[in-house]
């Protein structure tokens, strides 16, 4: 039971992570229809600029948090700009073809820059942990737990509240028809990809935070998984990659708790293979039109 | 009020408006009736600005806006029903109606307009909360109507307001429309439906293969013989 508890504890941990990453996806999705391969090396930029603040900036948290998200959030729609605008319309596969490029590029591009290797990311909060019975909870987990919840409640505000979020929802569902209420693609579309980075970039900083190293390559696998969670949650759907990341981290940490820590990459895959065979549009997806 | 000089426009190779020129004035219905694929819904499109001019002017009020963006051109005072309705089905009406004022800022008025469409529209009201996909067709028609209403628009443009509703509805929307122009609102309505259309139109515009073929008045039109055979299926 006991063990139970603790796979559950960093089951949720991991999975806000994988949520938050998820999110920046889904969101691109519903809006461009594009699957943004790149957004994994979004997160991984979001780590590094994380550690810079931290180490050579002397920054605590919180500072280095926000840093990293605005970075981010510039980089994505820098990254809109420069390789998908162009692209808006020609060919999906074009465009995701485009999206590879892109994560390439901003991979080996980092490690021209910083060298390929781990770098282990500086202690930043305390080493404090909570013992309930057995089950240990420490103080990263509780950060990276609140980080997420609150960035998410920022998230339902901003898509359900603001004028901007209204727009971001009605060019998803109909970009012809969103004109016609004067609403401006080009920029809502841009507000999409940096809302959806700077979530990538908090990642990155969690995430480095939570495992301690970083490194150029680190974006590819967890950008897949979250990937995966968007898809299961019904790519397109914001509380759909909400669900899908959480699933995705609990069934990783359970896998690894549970059987060997060496299949947990190949039960996420797996996973998706099962979702696509049984429900490709997702648990929350529809089959014809998406949400952002 | 709106007018429009030698416009062309092709999608991709294909030739769809060729050398269109139509006038609406102010305060006046004015319909453009034709056959399925004669132009109709891109001549609208290209007047909000959805689809790009190859050649020609259009002028609001004397000016050119041929190149201003859709979103710009809203801004001045265009509003378009486009066809098909084109609600937002996964948010509520007053969503949809609030998305209607999206670049007015005057909240007050916002909120008079609000209760205006209402009015206007009661069933609306009555599904303010509910989302927009679970209303019915005629109730679709009356939320984008109320929508398009709510930018305060000076020019309304009407692509096919009837298109699958039943006859009663049908009339109902007509009828409507009627009211919305004597409120104060031009309008250029687009319809397969000659018959109702030119029986509101105070002048007319035949559409065929890209071209305008004939104009008059509604009532000129509606007794004209080759209109009564074309669009009306008279003998």
């Amino acid at each position: 039971m006991e063990q139970f508890l603790q796979q559950v504890v960093n089951g949720i941990s991991l999975g806000s992570i994988y949520a938050l990453i998820a999110l920046g996806y889904t969101m691109v999705y519903g809006i461009i229809k594009l699957i943004n391969f790149a957004h994994g090396d979004v997160y991984m930029i979001g780590a590094f600029v994380g550690f810079a603040a931290i180490t050579y900036g002397k920054m605590g948290f919180f500072p280095a948090l926000l840093v990293a998200m605005i970075s981010c959030a510039i980089i994505g729609v820098v990254i809109e700009k420069v390789a998908y605008k162009p692209l808006r319309n020609s060919t999906r596969i074009a465009a995701l073809i485009t999206a590879i490029g892109v994560s390439l590029f901003l991979e080996y591009v980092m490690m021209f820059f910083v060298g390929a290797e781990v770098r282990s990311y500086p202690k930043v909060l305390t080493e404090k942990a909570f013992h309930l019975g057995s089950v240990v909870i420490n103080m990263q987990q509780i950060y990276i737990v609140l980080t997420a919840i609150a960035l998410m409640i920022l998230l339902q505000f901003i898509v359900h509240k603001t004028k901007t979020g209204k727009a971001m929802r009605a060019v998803s569902i109909d970009p012809d028809a969103a004109q016609l209420m004067g609403i401006k693609v080009d920029s809502t579309i841009s507000y999409t990809f940096a809302i959806g980075s700077a979530f990538a970039g908090a990642a990155g900083v969690l995430v480095g935070i939570y495992y301690n190293s970083i490194d150029p390559l680190m974006g590819i696998l967890p950008g897949l998984k979250a990937f995966v969670a968007a898809v299961f949650g019904g790519i397109g759907s914001i509380p759909g990659a909400m669900i899908g990341g959480l699933t995705i981290g609990t069934m990783e940490t359970f896998v690894s708790g549970y059987g060997n820590s060496m299949y947990r990459d190949a039960a996420v895959f797996l996973f998706l293979i099962v979702i696509l065979i049984i429900k490709p549009s997702g648990l929350l997806g529809k089959n014809t039109r998406e949400k952002v | 009020m709106l007018e429009i000089k030698n416009l062309n426009v092709y999608y991709g190779v294909i030739h769809a408006l060729k050398d269109i020129s139509l006038t609406v004035n102010e305060g006046e219905i004015v319909t453009l009736i034709g056959a399925n694929g004669a132009g109709k819904t891109t001549t609208l499109r290209t007047i909000s600005g959805l689809n790009k001019t190859t050649g020609g002017e259009i002028l609001l009020e004397g000016k050119a806006i041929t190149y201003l963006s859709a979103p710009e051109r809203v801004k001045l005072g265009i509003s378009q029903v486009p066809e098909g309705r084109r609600i937002f089905p996964e948010m509520t009406v007053f969503e949809n109606l609030e998305l209607g004022a999206y670049l007015r800022k005057d909240k007050n008025n916002i909120k008079k307009d609000l209760e205006n469409v209402y009015q206007r529209f009661p069933i609306l009201a009555e599904r303010r909360r509910q989302t927009a996909g679970t209303l019915s067709g005629g109730e679709q028609q009356m939320l984008v109507m109320g929508r398009a209403l709510m930018s305060r628009p000076r020019i309304l443009l009407l692509d096919e307001p009837s298109m699958g509703l039943a006859p009663l509805l049908v009339r109902e929307i007509f009828s409507i429309i009627k009211d919305i122009n004597e409120a104060g609102t031009t309008i250029l309505l687009v319809e397969q439906n000659a018959s109702m259309a030119l029986s509101i139109a105070h002048r007319a515009y035949v559409l065929e293969t890209g071209s305008i073929v004939m104009s008059g008045t509604g009532e000129e039109l509606a007794r004209s013989n080759e209109i009564q055979k074309a669009y009306l299926g008279g003998e």
